[in-house]
């Protein structure tokens, strides 16, 4: 997994709540069992006419927006399906960073297992960002993990708080089944204990 | 909130069920939980094999992990051929390979168990109360019916428990949902569920785990149950569950993995001890009178989308804040007008299934509408039992003719439409009345449109060829 520290980027807006997994990446890209090459279809059936044509006023099909590596987005981002592929898609497509009011607890997970960072603000800091991102490609949008900040592109800088071991994985890049097989001996004698106190499991 | 718990404090069931699971703690609060029993589908598995063998990892239990193909198998008898789409045979046959390889607790396709991995697991008594069950499946807060702590996870988890068989989590927070008194006539589990998220929205009940409580709950058989922790996830929460009782108990008993004999008793013992304590601190309480509660379908595309069935279509003026564009964009796509009479919707196919309403109380409430009716003109009419072996009790009970003398078809077993990842699905334009749980844009085929509603419900919109209220129906049978 790539580390994640700071992020300097063009940020699209969608204010649309609830975008959920479905909308993220469609089912008929989930028969793949690769987790690459989804990008392409990253919010496909918003993005593509039925002839594959692209949908001009959609968001990332604007000029400016076609580089974003970061979205602000509508209360409820990632709601729905527990797939994988959304954050996958996000991540091939070149997103490294949601901002939200609030996200789908199994799309939040997913995001740090992945390298995105998700960020919770408040409905009033979100607006502000919203229109931040709604300037384009001149205007860059800064994500700061180490210090816990958003900066818009006028420099108006906002905190945001994140669990610490999760901001911990992020900034090392680090593996989480790495980080568990160090405690097996305590997972073996949990086991050990599980026999005699719950023998029918 | 770091999970810690004082010994002796009264703790909800969630609380108690997390701490029997609890392998390590670190300070911040963030816990490496013990998982008792792992589902495995095809769709979201296939990465987390293949980062077993690039990393030379083994499934450590093997013996609790229980895979089955569901989302990609066709329902229809000519699937002993195999299954046509190139990348959905893929998927299934690597989760042949995988749960071969592995040595999984299996069932292909062609196994009369195999079925919808969330009908499958209670069916064959691998759920149990107070358990912790993961599946990277959303709606695997179903198996919370039975008292256990169920929930969907991302494939990385999938890998994760496989390697490991924890998982990394943090303690999520306590809300209750009580569901006081009786419900009336024509008003199901799906109704109870549904009208929660109405109430809450599907963000609401993000950052928790729900109790469903009260007597409306405790009437309810486990199959009622199934259906209203399994859409605990479109209200945002991580889990549902419910206290198990004698119901779960009798249910669970003499299933082909349920303890058996001593191993029975100790466990019963232990079940006994899994409810909420008098006292335990709830973040969150929201109480509905079941006598309120009407049998209700969606218009939008979110499950928070609900209204009882004799309202009228919200105009987007009626929402606030980014709700009012979003209200707007669902009924372009759902193709509706604002004040409309919801009972004012015709539709072109019902679909009677999925993990939500598959299983076989669904059926037989369904058959018992349908009874001696017929599809409307024009309307298309599918049932898909959740399981090979619902199918068989069905056929047993002689439902299947029920339903193919109204004129529908009569499948095999799978998530088919619910979500068309299979030939299961929906042309663009066409509406449905589905028993299944999402109503998103494009879920049950490109452009397709659904409306999500009860087995009863979908039965009397089958006969009357729009949005129907089941009591009417129920009036004039009586």
């Amino acid at each position: 997994m790539d580390k994640f520290t700071t992020l300097t980027g063009i940020a699209a807006p969608m204010p649309l709540v609830n975008i959920d997994t479905d909308m993220i990446i469609p089912k008929q890209f989930l028969k793949t069992i690769h987790r690459s090459g989804l990008g392409k279809n990253l919010f496909d059936e918003m993005r593509y006419n039925s002839d594959g044509s692209e949908v001009a006023d959609f968001i990332l099909n604007q000029p400016a927006y076609r580089a974003s590596q970061i979205i602000v987005a509508g209360d409820n981002f990632g709601c729905g399906s527990s797939r994988e592929h959304a954050p996958w898609a996000l991540l091939d497509y070149g997103i490294r960073c949601v901002i939200s009011t609030s996200f789908a607890d199994i799309f939040y997970n997913n995001c740090f297992k992945n390298g995105i960072l998700p960020i919770v603000m408040p409905q009033e800091v979100v607006d502000v960002l919203m229109e931040d991102a709604r300037k384009g490609a001149n205007a860059r949008m800064t994500v700061d993990l180490e210090n816990l900040t958003v900066t818009t592109s006028d420099g108006q800088s906002f905190a945001f708080e994140l669990d610490p071991f999760r901001r911990h994985c992020l900034l090392n890049g680090l593996d989480d089944i790495g980080l568990t097989m160090e405690k097996s001996a305590a997972i073996d004698t949990f086991e050990t204990q599980m026999a005699q106190s719950r023998p029918w499991v | 909130m770091t999970g810690k718990t004082n010994a002796g404090a009264p703790r909800t069931l969630y609380d108690k069920i997390f701490d029997a699971h609890v392998v390590d703690r670190q300070e911040d609060g963030t816990c490496l939980l013990y998982i008792d029993r792992h589902l495995v589908h095809e769709v979201t598995s296939p990465q987390a094999f293949e980062g077993l063998r690039m990393t030379g990892r083994k499934v450590r239990r093997p013996d609790q992990t229980i895979a089955v193909p569901d989302h990609n198998v066709p329902t229809t008898a000519d699937r002993v051929n195999g299954i046509e789409n190139p990348e959905g045979r893929i998927q299934v046959a690597e989760l042949d390979k995988n749960a071969r390889e592995f040595g999984l607790n299996y069932y292909p396709m062609s196994d009369i168990r195999q079925g919808i991995v969330h009908i499958v697991g209670p069916e064959q008594g691998w759920t149990l109360p107070g358990m912790t069950v993961v599946c990277g499946d959303s709606h695997t807060a179903t198996h919370g019916a039975f008292g256990a702590l169920a929930h969907g996870i991302g494939t990385s988890e999938v890998e994760h428990v496989l390697a490991t068989q924890t998982l990394i989590q943090k303690k999520s927070k306590n809300m209750k949902v009580e569901i006081t008194g009786k419900l009336r006539p024509g008003v199901t589990a799906k109704d109870i569920t549904l009208s929660v998220i109405g109430a809450t929205g599907t963000a609401g009940g993000t950052g928790y785990v729900i109790e469903y409580c009260g007597e409306a709950i405790r009437d309810l058989s486990m199959e009622g149950r199934m259906t209203v922790c399994n859409m605990a996830i479109e209200g945002g929460a991580r889990a549902g569950l419910i206290a198990p009782d004698e119901k779960t108990f009798e249910y669970v008993k003499g299933r082909p993995h349920a303890p058996k004999g001593a191993a029975w008793e100790a466990a019963l013992m232990w079940w006994k001890t899994l409810f909420s304590d008098e006292g335990a601190h709830w973040d969150k309480v929201i109480t509905i009178k079941g006598e309120d509660i009407a049998p209700v379908v969606t218009w939008g595309t979110s499950p928070e989308d609900v209204l009882p069935i004799t309202d009228r279509v919200p105009a987007p003026e009626d929402f606030t804040g980014g709700k009012v564009e979003a209200a707007r964009r669902s009924l372009d796509y759902m193709g509706l007008t604002p004040g409309m009479a919801l009972s004012d919707i015709k539709i072109d196919a019902v679909f009677i299934g999925s993990c939500t309403n598959g299983r076989i109380e669904d059926l037989r409430a369904a058959a018992g509408i349908l009874k001696g009716n017929k599809l409307a003109p024009g309307v298309r009419g599918m049932v898909v039992p959740g399981s090979g072996l619902v199918r068989l009790q069905a056929e047993e009970e002689g439902l299947d003719k029920i339903f193919t003398d109204a004129g529908f078809e009569w499948r095999l077993a799978g998530c088919s439409m619910c979500l068309g990842m299979n030939p299961d699905q929906l042309a663009p334009g066409e509406r449905c009345a589905a028993t299944s749980n999402r109503n998103f844009e494009g879920r049950m085929g490109y452009k397709g449109r659904t409306h999500l509603m009860s087995p009863v419900m979908a039965a009397a919109a089958a006969i009357k060829g729009h949005l129907t209220d089941v009591r009417e129906i129920l009036v004039e049978t009586v």
